[in-house]
C-alpha cells in the first residue's frame, strides 16, 4: 500500500510535487519509489540557478541496491536544494513526502496541467 | 512464469519485496536491507538459497571425473563431510561456473551450483560424463531446500532451533559438514561471518525457517547477501567472472590447483597458456557517490574496470572489486568514471570486512 497525498502532483516518473503559494514547485520522490529502491544512500541534486527542461534528468537517487535518474516535472529553474536529504539520505526512507529534494521556478508558460493528480499517480502505481 | 522456491509463501507472507533473480522469484529485502546486513555482521540472519542447486554424484569414476572437471583439486578431500570451493572451467580457461562440492567418500561427492548456471552446469557435466566414459550418475536435487544462516550468534541459534543439532555440528571446522537426521549442517556461506548452511528436504522448509525466526534469526533477503559477499570479498558468478573471464584474473587463482602435474583439468591447458593479466583488487570510494558495476578505473598503469560495486554498510561507504592492469598494489590512488566524471579513489587487499571487523580502509 502506498502513500499518496492528495494534496500533491504527480508524474509517472514517481516524483512528487507541491505547488507553494509563491508560485515555485516543491520537488522529492513518492514513497512507492523509494519503496521501490529501498534504503537511499546517496543524492546528487542541482545546483540552483541550473535551468531545467521537461522531463530533464537533472538529478540522482542511490540506494544500495540501484541507481535512479530524477527528472524536472517541468521546464523551470533551480532556486534550492535540500543540503539536509543530501546530508542524511536516509531521511527519503522515512517519510519520502517530508525530504523534498529541489525547488524549481516554473518557466514562464509552463503547464502544470500535464501533472498527474493523486487518482491518477494511484492508477500508474497499480499498473506497475 | 517466475520459479518459486518451497519458501516462496513464507517470503511474501512476511511482506518482502520480491524480485527475480535468475527466473526465481526471490525476497531482495524483507524492511531494510542495511538493517538485515548488520544482522548477519551482528548477530544472525538467514537467507533462502534454495534456488541454488545441489546435484549429487555417486560411482566409481565420481573422484577420478571431478578431478577432471574442476579447477580445485578434490583429492584434497579425505574427511566424510570436508567441501571444496572450485570453478568449473571451459576448454579456454572461462569460469562455467564456480561451485562447492562436499566430499562424503571417493564414489560420493554432493555439488552445489548458482541458479542462474544450473541448467548449463548440468548439460556441460553430462557432456562431461560422455566424453570421459566416466562410470556414474548425476541426480539433480530440486526436492532439497536450503538455508543459509550466517552471523556471529548464527550457529547458537541454529542449534536452539533444531533440538539436538549441537551434538554432530559443535566440533565442525570451516567447510566442514555433517548429517544431522535428514538434514545436512555445513559450516559454510558467502558473508564473511561464521554459521551454517543447511540442506533440508523441502518439505521441512517452512517449519524450520519459522523456528529459526523465533530463536531471533533474521529473516534477509538477496540485497543484504550482496553487500555481504561484496565486503567479504567473495565473487559473484555472472558479475566477477564468467565464461569469458579467467580465474587468474578473477582473483581467483587460489582456487585453481596446478600441484599435481600429472593431474589434467578442462581448461588447464588454456590457463598455463595464457597467464594472468589482470589484478583483482578493492576500491575504496573517497568523493561521493556509489560505485557500480563496469565503471570505469584509471590508475597509473593504464585503465580496468569495476565488477561489482555497492554501498558498504559496514564501511559506510562505496566499495567495490575491479580488474586492474597487472601489477596495481594496494594503497593507491586511482579515479573511477561515474557519470562522466572523475572521482578519487583507491585500492585495498580483499576482503573489506569479515567476522565483524572492518579490515580494508
Amino acid at each position: 500500500m502506498s502513500n499518496i497525498p492528495a494534496d500533491l502532483k504527480y508524474t509517472k516518473s514517481h516524483e512528487w510535487i507541491r505547488a507553494e503559494a509563491d508560485g515555485s514547485l516543491t520537488i522529492g520522490v513518492t514513497d512507492h519509489a523509494q519503496e521501490a529502491l529501498g534504503d537511499v544512500v546517496f543524492l546528487e541534486l542541482p545546483e540552483e540557478g541550473r535551468s531545467l527542461a521537461a522531463g530533464e534528468a537533472c538529478a540522482v537517487i542511490e540506494s544500495v541496491k540501484a541507481a535512479s535518474d530524477i527528472y524536472a516535472p517541468v521546464a523551470g529553474e533551480v532556486i534550492g536544494f535540500n543540503q539536509e536529504a543530501v546530508d542524511a539520505p536516509e531521511a527519503v526512507n522515512a517519510d519520502a513526502y517530508a525530504a523534498w529534494l529541489f525547488k524549481l521556478k516554473p518557466a514562464a508558460g509552463s503547464d502544470l496541467s500535464v501533472l498527474l493528480d493523486a487518482a491518477g499517480y494511484q492508477a500508474v502505481v497499480d499498473a506497475a | 512464469m517466475a520459479k518459486q522456491t518451497p519458501l516462496h509463501a513464507t517470503h511474501v507472507a512476511a511482506g518482502a519485496r520480491m524480485v527475480d533473480f535468475a527466473g526465481w522469484d526471490m525476497p531482495v529485502n524483507y524492511g531494510s536491507q542495511i538493517e538485515e546486513h548488520h544482522a548477519v555482521r551482528r548477530d544472525a540472519g538467514m537467507f533462502d538459497v534454495s534456488h541454488m542447486l545441489a546435484v549429487d554424484v555417486e560411482g566409481a569414476d565420481a573422484e577420478r571425473w571431478l578431478r577432471g572437471l574442476l579447477a580445485n583439486d578434490v583429492s584434497k578431500l579425505r574427511t566424510s563431510g570436508k567441501a571444496l570451493y572450485s570453478c568449473m572451467l571451459n576448454p579456454q580457461g572461462g569460469v562455467i561456473d564456480d561451485l562447492i562440492v562436499y566430499f562424503f567418500d571417493e564414489q560420493q561427492y554432493r555439488i552445489v551450483v548458482n541458479a542462474g548456471t544450473a541448467d548449463k552446469d548440468l548439460s556441460w557435466m553430462r557432456r562431461n560424463i560422455a566424453d570421459t566414459g566416466a562410470n556414474l550418475t548425476l541426480e539433480s536435487r530440486r526436492d532439497l531446500a536450503m538455508i543459509a544462516v550466517q552471523g556471529p550468534n548464527a550457529r547458537s541459534k541454529t542449534w536452539s532451533a533444531l533440538p539436538g543439532s549441537e551434538a554432530v555440528s559443535a566440533e565442525l571446522k570451516p567447510f566442514q559438514a555433517a548429517w544431522f537426521d535428514e538434514i545436512l549442517i555445513a559450516r559454510t556461506g558467502y558473508t564473511g561471518e561464521d554459521g551454517f548452511e543447511l540442506t533440508l528436504p523441502a518439505n521441512r522448509a517452512a517449519e524450520i525457517w519459522t523456528a529459526l525466526s523465533a530463536t531471533g534469526v533474521a529473516p534477509c533477503g538477496l540485497g543484504a547477501r550482496d553487500t555481504l559477499r561484496l565486503e567479504a570479498g567473495m565473487n559473484l558468478y555472472g558479475q566477477d567472472m564468467d565464461d569469458t573471464v579467467s580465474p587468474l584474473d578473477a582473483g581467483l587463482a587460489w582456487t585453481v590447483d596446478f600441484k599435481d602435474s600429472g593431474r589434467d583439468f578442462v581448461g588447464k591447458a588454456a590457463l598455463l597458456a595464457k597467464p594472468q593479466a589482470q589484478e583483482m583488487l578493492g576500491l575504496i570510494l573517497d568523493d561521493k557517490g556509489v560505485l557500480r558495476a563496469h565503471m570505469k578505473v584509471f590508475t597509473s598503469a593504464g585503465e580496468g574496470e569495476t565488477s561489482s560495486g555497492s554501498f558498504s554498510p559496514t564501511l559506510e561507504k562505496s566499495i567495490a572489486f575491479a580488474r586492474l592492469p597487472l601489477g596495481t598494489s594496494a594503497g593507491e590512488a586511482v579515479e573511477v568514471e561515474i557519470r562522466g566524471k572523475r572521482v578519487a579513489a583507491h585500492t585495498v587487499k580483499l576482503p573489506f570486512a569479515r567476522n565483524g571487523k572492518v579490515l580494508a580502509a
